[in-house]
């Protein structure tokens, strides 16, 4: 560790971990739902646990987000944390705030939840994935101005490289986007319209900002390759993913009662999103492979260039193949959307928040890397996670394909139940995908408590 | 990438493209929010339509079901639902209030959300006037 204050990003990173195996387990209780309907019910619904599953995959991947920043800043700015007492209070803040409001869904019913936080005042909940009473959100504003404003004055003091500017502005538009949330009209088309400016905005517009400069932090560290070559990349790159990314959000406005004219923009700009996600791929192999150094953190090697394919195949392949607006007449809202909404974000922000901890964690210990041994487990965690994944995806795509055949688009459509019912098998087998993505979390999650092998003695001043 | 693309050019390109289309989907945001009212069935939004969408959002409806596509895949698009129970309101509001407290066994089933009878009048009002938004034909048929 170069500077001291880095340390904060290793709570930050534990948080993540763990509320990503909560996130796991709620996602395994609703793939049973889905075949075995009254699982749980009444006390857990499906519509609990999917906000909870969801919820809680955004919240470890800010959590994983606020970690990297806080771990890479320091580094390339050359200093300090401007203070690291309030980047850890804001942890305790965020922590604790996300834990009771995944308690209140739980334990409360969700209209008695929006009562108790006064919703009637500011109403914002009750729309997917901000389904957070509003005094959450307002937390989320709080926390994010606190953390933009210790990075930002990090940074300002410090060296000013193209990694963490790209960093600092993906974080910002990150935090200016979700203003929009507080937005929600009586007219449904306008709120719709506006929602869009924080989901699409987020996932495939500043994210993308926030994975490209991790990436290419993590790709200067471990292949040694000169900055300039990787800046340069990162900039082509992030261009790309907002020249195509902005305007893509048209693929949103073709059915929700906004002009027509937005299947023909969407669908030309969407169609080329896949781009930067090929370019990414791209970049991190030929960077690995123009490597100057053998660093001994393999793992973290192969999470930066499994991220870099998998973003591409979730978030490019399977994002264009419902992304034109003839195809999505009949795709939009089925299990197509479920399968590519689960490997575009394993792919893309899953793996890349892994790469950082795969990276950081082992230097936040007080190694260069971990040792083999647990270099390996977590490797094999790597490909049981990675493996199921796919899987996932191909069983929920086989039964979108099913269910838009049997209820779009073939001669005598059946009804959402009926159909449901047919495409059971499919749904039980991606439940078994989901059983082993869990058992290569849990391979992940020992990794870090494997004991013995040759140690990676912490140089004192790495790269 | 050789040396003749260098790396302030790849800068250009980045802060260059990327207000370009921030620009160019301000302008697209402003056009729509001019034609959009042709489409939205803004007149049918009465104050029980707008009490209905405070129903539909503080009860997570958006957690199992879609809403003009957007929502949850678990149970049936609602966008519709008021031409597929035959243009009937009294038909969702009985559908919904006679759901059972304890589920059926073995399969999925809406919870019973108690709602009062202004609470489903308004959710009820809440999909008619949704279903009379202009969504391009979509879906495609009745079934969502």
């Amino acid at each position: 560790m170069q500077y001291q204050s880095q340390a904060v990003a290793k709570p930050y990173f534990i948080a993540a971990i763990g509320l990503f195996v909560g996130q796991i387990l709620f996602g395994l209780v609703m793939g049973l739902q889905y075949v075995w309907g009254d699982f749980l019910f009444p006390e857990i619904p499906f519509n609990v646990a999917r906000m909870v599953h969801t919820n809680l995959l955004i919240v470890w991947l800010l959590f994983g987000f606020m970690g990297a920043a806080y771990f890479l800043v320091p580094e390339e700015s050359e200093r300090e944390l401007h203070s690291p007492r309030l980047a850890l209070l804001l942890f305790w803040v965020f922590l604790i705030a996300g834990a009771l409001t995944v308690l209140g869904y739980l334990l409360v019913p969700y209209a008695g939840l929006a009562k108790l936080t006064g919703n009637e005042l500011l109403p914002t909940m009750g729309r997917e994935f901000l389904e957070q009473p509003t005094i959450t959100k307002l937390g989320i504003v709080i926390v994010a101005l606190g953390f933009l404003y210790n990075i930002g004055m990090t940074i300002l003091g410090g060296r000013k490289t193209v990694v963490n500017l790209v960093m600092l502005t993906g974080l910002t538009g990150l935090a200016l986007l979700f203003l929009f949330a507080f937005y929600n009209p009586d007219n449904l088309v306008k709120d719709k319209f506006y929602w869009w400016w924080v989901v699409h905005l987020w996932v495939e517009g500043v994210w993308e900002l926030i994975l490209g400069s991790i990436l290419a932090f993590v790709l200067i560290k471990v292949t040694g390759v000169d900055r300039e070559v990787i800046e340069k990349w990162l900039y082509v790159i992030i261009a790309m993913t907002l020249i195509t990314g902005i305007i893509g959000t048209g693929h949103h406005y073709y059915w929700i009662g906004t002009p027509e004219y937005w299947q023909w923009w969407g669908s030309i700009f969407s169609a080329m999103e896949p781009i930067p996600f090929f370019m990414m791929t791209v970049f991190a192999f030929n960077m690995v492979n123009q490597r100057r150094r053998e660093h001994p953190n393999q793992a973290a090697v192969l999470w930066a260039l499994g991220t870099a394919v998998m973003a591409f195949l979730g978030a490019g392949v399977w994002g264009f193949l419902h992304t034109l607006a003839p195809v999505n007449y009949y795709t939009h809202g089925t299990q197509i959307t479920a399968a590519h909404g689960h490997m575009a974000f394993y792919g893309a922000y899953v793996m890349i928040v892994l790469t950082i901890i795969s990276y950081a964690m082992p230097i936040l210990r007080g190694e260069e890397a971990s040792s083999m041994r647990s270099q390996v487990l977590e490797m094999w965690s790597f490909w049981f996670m990675t493996v199921s994944m796919v899987f996932i995806t191909l069983f929920l795509t086989a039964a979108g394909i099913l269910q838009v055949f049997l209820q779009r688009y073939s001669d005598t459509p059946l009804p959402f139940m009926q159909v449901q019912e047919k495409v059971e098998l499919f749904y039980w087998l991606r439940e078994l995908a989901g059983v082993v993505f869990l058992i290569g979390l849990v391979m992940y999650v020992l990794s870090f408590f494997v004991k013995g092998g040759e140690r990676y003695v912490a140089a004192t001043d790495t790269a | 990438m050789s040396n003749v693309f260098t790396k302030s050019m790849a800068r250009n390109i980045y802060y260059g493209g990327s207000l370009f289309f921030i620009l160019l989907f301000l302008a697209l945001t402003f056009d729509t929010s001019g034609k959009t009212p042709d489409r939205d069935n803004h007149a049918a939004i009465s104050a029980q339509v707008a009490h209905g969408k405070r129903v539909w959002e503080e009860n997570n409806c958006i957690g199992c079901h879609t809403l003009l596509g957007e929502g949850a895949y678990f149970a049936p698009e609602l966008g519709n639902v008021y031409t597929r129970f035959g243009n009937s309101t009294d038909a969702i509001i009985g559908f919904i209030k006679g759901r059972p407290a304890g589920g059926i066994p073995g399969r999925r089933s809406m919870p019973q959300f108690n709602l009062s009878d202004e609470d489903l009048a308004a959710v009820a009002a809440f999909l008619k006037y949704t279903s009379e938004i202009n969504t391009a034909n979509w879906p495609p048929n009745v079934q969502g």
